[in-house]
């Protein structure tokens, strides 16, 4: 069964359904880990180590390496728990949404104070 | 009988808790949104609530892919915040109503909700930041609480007219519940924001408006859409609606607009503010 109802798919979206959480639990899981400081702390110490103990794929891995928001998504990554992945290095939803649209974060934030006039 | 005194629904952003622990509420990017408490403030000292349901979703706190229900309601004596990865300050426990949501599970399985119950159960700042947007001061706000969680993280999410019948279905469990308690019904989330994707920034104003109006005038309005529909109409996060719509489900009768608050942007989200009354 379709989880998508419309008859088109939405730009610049990606549905978190169960192809993106099939994909993606690996990531999604080491990023939930991310809730506890010993965790962050541990993940800062030795990076690769833990990917490599959550069993991220290579593509998984390359984005979490890139720090990219898109690559992170198309690797099954879910926006709550990529956030959490966010946090490590402080950057908060306007970074994210600057980085994802090839912003500035100054024109990201102009953006969205447009959208109220 | 429990008596529904009205319903408070809000967005939940995390800047705002951050806001908060800063003591920003009046600075020009941040008081048009916290002014706008102002008339809730005195609304709640009057009709002073004892007991508050308050609907909203879990960020990846409390649940996460392993198991992760489509509804769930808390059934214990306290509830926790933690750390959520990002750095909000965490707050003090709130305090549970077991009688409550008991009756609660007990009356919406009966009714052929299949809930999730948690006699433990972390809560996420959809659930702390309206708590301290209500009660500010740093205190623990003055009522009991029960948190019921309906899943927004994973697809498929239920159905805006599930949702809504999911808040009628507590309403008419609230009411026959037998205590003297005044109840306030909570909805937290929204309105339009997408965080994920190219698309993300993206807002609806147009949209938010009609949804605030319609919960007065037509409060089903927005069931006729899906939920990619509503995807597509106010953001992959935006869908928080849910919160707002089965909130308003959940009042019986004739209602009252008191006030409400509509300001764009709270961090990358619209953020709405209603409170309405029911009319007894």
């Amino acid at each position: 069964m379709k989880v998508n109802q419309l008859n088109h798919p939405i730009p610049g979206t990606t549905i978190f359904d169960g192809v993106q959480a099939r994909k993606g639990y690996a990531l999604n899981k080491m990023c939930f880990s991310f809730n506890s400081a010993e965790n962050r702390e541990e993940f800062k110490r030795d990076e690769d180590a833990y990917c490599k103990k959550y069993g991220l794929n290579a593509q998984q891995h390359d984005a979490i390496r890139n720090r990219n928001v898109l690559q992170l998504i198309a690797a099954g990554g879910n926006i709550y728990y990529l956030a959490k992945f966010g946090g490590i290095f402080g950057l908060d939803v306007q970074d994210v949404g600057a980085q994802q649209t090839g912003m500035s974060k100054e024109a990201f934030k102009a953006k969205l104070a447009a959208a109220g006039r | 009988m429990a008596k529904i005194i009205g319903c408070i629904t809000t967005t939940h952003v995390p800047s705002i808790g951050g806001a908060i622990a800063k003591k920003l509420q009046n600075d020009p990017y941040w008081s048009p949104f916290f002014d706008g408490f102002k008339p809730v403030h005195a609304w709640l000292k009057k009709v002073k609530p004892d007991v508050a349901v308050v609907i909203y979703n879990d960020h990846g706190l409390n649940f996460f892919l392993d198991k992760l229900p489509t509804f769930a309601v808390g059934a214990a004596s306290e509830y926790r915040h933690a750390d959520e990865g990002w750095g909000i300050p965490v707050v003090a426990p709130f305090r549970g109503d077991l009688d409550l949501s008991w009756h609660l599970i007990n009356t919406l399985v009966d009714k052929e909700f299949d809930i999730t119950t948690c006699q433990e159960m972390l809560v996420d700042h959809a659930f702390t930041i309206p708590m301290s947007l209500l009660w500010p001061g740093g205190e623990s706000p003055p009522v009991r609480a029960v948190p019921i969680c309906i899943n927004t993280v994973q697809f498929p999410i239920p159905s805006a007219r599930r949702s809504y019948k999911l808040g009628e279905a507590i309403g008419s469990a609230i009411e026959s519940w037998d205590s003297d308690a005044k109840v306030l019904v909570m909805g937290t989330g929204g309105l339009s924001h997408q965080l994920d994707g190219e698309r993300a920034g993206f807002i609806n104003k147009e949209f938010d408006l009609k949804f605030m109006d319609s919960l007065i005038k037509q409060p089903d309005w927005a069931t006729q859409y899906s939920s990619t529909e509503l995807v597509e109409l106010v953001g992959s996060q935006g869908v928080e609606l849910l919160m707002w719509l089965a909130a308003r489900a959940a009042l019986p009768g004739p209602v009252h607009k008191v006030h409400s608050n509509y300001h764009i942007p709270i961090s990358n989200t619209a953020s709405g503010l209603m409170l309405i009354e029911t009319v007894h």
